[in-house]
Formats: C-alpha cells, sequence, structure tokens
C-alpha cells in the first residue's frame, strides 16, 4: 500500500514538473508576443490623469492666468511652491499685485494636486512629463512663468 | 583533416625537437593552462548571456539588447564593471579565509576540468580514473563555500554556506550512484573508455529504462550540486539576500559567479561524456553509411553541443521550477532519489551481468 502511494508521488510530480516545462519550452520556441513595454522607442500613450510635474499654462501671446494670490503656495504640504509677487502699474495710474516669479521646487513635489485644486483661476495644471533625472538637483528648482509673460486680460 | 588531435601533437613534436623533455612539459603545461583560463573566461560570457536570453525568452521577455549587436557584448560590459569595481573586504571578516574562498572554488572548478575529453585525443589529462577524479574533486568546491559562509561574519552568509554544506553532501549521493551505473556497464573508470563503449550507440539509448532513470536523477542531482534554482538554497535571494557571497564585490563576486558557470559546464560535461557519449558522434549500431555521414561532423562539436543542450535543459529547470524548501529539499534526495539510484543500481547490475542491453 505504501509502495503505490509512494509511485503515485512520484508520477504526479513528474506529470506536474512536465507540464511547466511544457509552458515555459512554449513560450521559449514560440517567441512571439513580448509582454514588456520596449521603454526608450516606444513610449506609453499615459493616461489624461498621470501626474508628472506642476506647469502654469501659457497661451500662444504668452500669456498666463496667474493672479498672483498664493493660494497654491499656502495649499502646498511641504512647501514646493514660492511665488514671488511685484507692484504693478496699471494704465489706469492704479498699482495692483501681479506676478513675479513661480518657483516651483520639483525635487520637494510629492504630486499630491493640491496646488491644482486651490487655484482659484485654474492657471496650473498637472503635466504628463515624468523623465525628470538631471545630474545637479539645483537644476530641479524651475520658474515656471516663461520670460516676458504677463496676466491673460479679464482674470481677476 | 585537419583535428585538434594532429595540432597537439605538432605542437609537441616541434617543441620536443628543440628544447628538453622537461622544458618541453612546463611549455605545455603553461600553453594547457592559457587555454583553459580562456575557455573560462569565454564560458563565462557566453553562458551567461544564454542564461539572460534563455530566462527573457521563457518569461515573454527580451532581454539585454542594448550593448553591442543584438545585446551580445552586455556580459563582456559587466565584467568590465565587476573589474573596476572595489573589492571590500568587511572589517570583521576573517581576512585571509575571506580572500582565499573564491580562489579555491575557482581551482576546484579549473581541477575538474583536467580529465574532460573535448575531442579525440585532446584531454589534458588522461587518467585511469578519471569519473573518480571528477566526483572526488568536485565535492572539495563545498569547502570553498563554507569557507566564504565563515569568513564573511554575517548571518545570511553562514546559513547559506550551511545548507550549501547539507545540499551538497547530500546530493553527492545520488550523482555518484547514477555515475556508477555508467562505470558498471563499461566496466572502467577512464572517460576514454567510456567513450569508446559508446561507438555503437549512446548508452541513454543502448542502456533502457535503467540508464534513462539514472540518467534524469544526475540531471536532478547536478542541478542541486551547482546550487542552481530548484535548489539555490544557498543563495536564495528572497530569503538569505545572496547566502554564501551575501559580502563579496568586484572581482571576489565574479570568480563566484564564474566557478557557478563553469561548474555547470563541467558537470554537464561529465553527464555528456556517460550518458551521450562525450564527442562520439551519433551511431546506429551496424549502419555503416549512416555512421560514416555522421563522423563527418567534427567531434568538438558533438561535443560542445550535447555540453550546451544539457546547460539548456537546466537553465530550462531554473527558470520553470519554484525553490524547494531546506526539509522538502532533502526529503527529495533521502527518501526519493537514494532510493530510487540505488534501486536502479541493482537493476543495471543485473543487466550487465545479463548482457542485456543492446551492444
Amino acid at each position: 500500500m505504501f509502495l503505490i502511494g509512494y509511485i503515485k508521488t512520484i508520477y504526479n510530480t513528474c506529470a506536474s514538473l512536465l507540464k511547466g516545462m511544457r509552458m515555459t519550452g512554449y513560450y521559449f520556441f514560440n517567441h512571439k508576443e513580448i509582454i514588456t513595454q520596449q521603454y526608450p522607442d516606444v513610449k506609453q500613450e499615459l493616461p489624461e490623469r498621470f501626474r508628472g510635474e506642476v506647469i502654469l499654462i501659457h497661451d500662444e501671446k504668452n500669456e498666463h492666468r496667474c493672479t498672483g494670490c498664493t493660494a497654491c503656495e499656502l495649499a502646498c504640504p511641504n512647501a514646493t511652491i514660492k511665488i514671488v509677487t511685484k507692484m504693478e502699474v496699471q494704465p489706469d495710474g492704479k498699482k495692483k499685485k501681479a506676478l513675479d516669479t513661480f518657483v516651483y521646487h520639483l525635487e520637494l513635489c510629492t504630486m499630491c494636486n493640491l496646488c491644482i485644486v486651490a487655484c482659484p483661476t485654474d492657471a496650473i495644471k498637472m503635466a504628463q512629463s515624468f523623465e525628470h533625472s538631471v545630474f545637479d538637483r539645483n537644476q530641479l528648482t524651475k520658474k515656471l512663468n516663461a520670460p516676458g509673460s504677463k496676466l491673460m486680460e479679464g482674470v481677476e | 583533416m585537419i583535428s585538434l588531435e594532429h595540432i597537439s601533437q605538432s605542437i609537441h613534436e616541434a617543441l620536443a625537437v628543440s628544447l628538453n623533455p622537461t622544458l618541453t612539459m612546463l611549455i605545455e603545461m603553461a600553453i594547457a593552462g592559457v587555454l583553459v583560463i580562456s575557455l573560462f573566461a569565454v564560458l563565462g560570457l557566453v553562458l551567461v548571456f544564454m542564461e539572460r536570453k534563455v530566462s527573457a525568452y521563457m518569461q515573454i521577455r527580451l532581454g539585454p539588447n542594448r550593448v553591442g549587436y543584438k545585446g551580445f557584448a552586455q556580459t563582456a560590459a559587466d565584467t568590465l564593471k565587476l573589474l573596476i569595481k572595489e573589492g571590500l573586504t568587511p572589517d570583521g571578516a576573517d581576512k585571509f579565509l575571506f580572500n582565499f574562498a573564491p580562489l579555491l572554488v575557482i581551482i576546484v572548478a579549473m581541477l575538474i576540468m583536467a580529465p574532460i575529453a573535448f575531442t579525440k585525443g585532446f584531454q589534458l589529462w588522461d587518467i585511469n580514473i578519471g569519473v573518480l577524479y571528477v566526483s572526488a574533486v568536485s565535492s572539495v568546491s563545498v569547502i570553498g563555500i563554507l569557507m566564504a559562509g565563515w569568513a564573511s561574519n554575517n548571518k545570511y552568509s553562514l546559513l547559506g554556506a550551511m545548507r550549501s554544506g547539507a545540499q551538497i553532501v547530500s546530493y553527492e549521493l545520488s550523482a555518484g550512484l547514477s555515475i556508477i551505473t555508467i562505470v558498471i556497464l563499461v566496466g572502467s573508470l577512464s572517460i576514454n573508455d567510456i567513450i569508446a563503449s559508446q561507438q555503437n550507440g549512446w548508452w541513454i539509448f543502448k542502456g533502457h529504462i535503467p540508464v534513462i532513470i539514472s540518467f534524469v536523477i544526475f540531471i536532478i542531482a547536478v542541478t542541486a550540486e551547482t546550487n542552481r534554482a530548484p535548489f539555490d538554497m544557498a543563495e536564495a535571494e528572497s530569503e538569505l539576500t545572496a547566502g554564501f557571497h551575501t559580502e563579496y564585490s568586484g572581482m571576489k563576486f565574479a570568480l563566484f559567479f564564474l566557478a557557478e558557470y563553469v561548474n555547470i559546464f563541467v558537470v554537464c560535461a561529465i553527464g555528456a561524456t556517460l550518458f551521450l557519449g562525450g564527442w562520439m558522434p551519433f551511431h546506429i549500431g551496424s549502419w555503416e553509411g549512416f555512421n560514416r555521414i555522421m563522423d563527418f561532423i567534427p567531434g568538438i562539436v558533438w561535443f560542445f553541443g550535447k555540453v550546451f543542450f544539457l546547460i539548456f535543459l537546466i537553465m530550462w529547470f531554473r527558470w520553470t521550477f519554484p525553490r524547494l524548501r531546506i526539509d522538502q529539499l532533502l526529503n527529495l534526495e533521502w527518501k526519493y532519489l537514494l532510493p530510487i539510484a540505488m534501486f536502479n543500481l541493482l537493476l543495471t547490475t543485473l543487466m550487465a551481468i545479463t548482457g542485456f542491453y543492446f551492444k
């Protein structure tokens, strides 16, 4: 009785091992479908909600929607954003607060999306780019407003 | 026809004419040493690349394909990286043993190379106890592994080395018993005699089921002896980080890595010699015409073809089967392989006495 069980174990073991080997052997000799992505050659289409980095939206006239209200700076949990403002003289002679520099520390950012939610004028959004590696970490501190850009008409 | 036998013979004669016997021997030993070392280097590069490609293909991936043409230079680049890395010796380690262990492992791998016949008359050392020599020397490598594990002063290393010791010592038995079945059938321990006995067909075809069983046992046992998955308890990345070579870096690590692949080559060469006829072409009994055609393919091609077939088989195991637990591992050896191998030995002896095999 013991011997029958013993031989049965050996038979079942061999059968299941051969089954596994047939599977891998099939994959080896039928090398057609590749399940990995060939990343640098073929780039994947990222989903719309993917969060790569914060960008300030500029239109074709080099105008942005940021009023310099610092709502994003206050919303940021880890001091990623620093808004530098300046006083700008309006055509009618009044002085008004405007954006000078939008400083963004990519190395501190956790892509939590809170700044985008906080922004009252929808000036910033999350971009899809994710290849951020650089050799010097100073390069990760970015100035988001393009040089010479100014506030869009009618945005308060 | 030019053969390796003629080349080695003519080199020997050319040296013997102009130099005295001692100097001739020394120069020949130096040539043999250089050849073995260069074979090691080439084997290391080729087998690592083969392993990575085979594993990739079995897992529906592409494998290395960036460095050089289709990734062929990948292993050369890896070796270059290992060469320029720092060979660190930990503070708490036993300095002498720690640095000596990789050398011992690679020396053992080199020693087993001696009696292997690559083709007709092309062999480093033709001794009449070739198979015994191989099975004796190959078990010395466990000392190197234990030495590395102990000298590292690291619990993972020690645990890995102890497991490896238990594993190699127990699997040596069934590997030895399956080698003995062929020795019984041939009646000689010499590698050349074993190959010559397969003139009219390889043992795996001539020897009926007992030889096939012993071939299977041999393959399982040598997979365990070379510490490869599914028997890689000594390294077990997920449990022991890297087992006995956790603390090794740079070239010392590379030596362990190289020794693993050279060991695979050597055990597969022994397996090919015993069961698949070594460099002997595929002959069928007395079919003169067929045998004549097969003889046109040189012996070295047959030898390396068989060896690489067995290496592919072992890689296939590695990338298919899950790792065994240590108790399952010892169960497999002592409750299954060893009794079967012993019973099989009895069957083969009966077969040899009654002459019940294809002659």
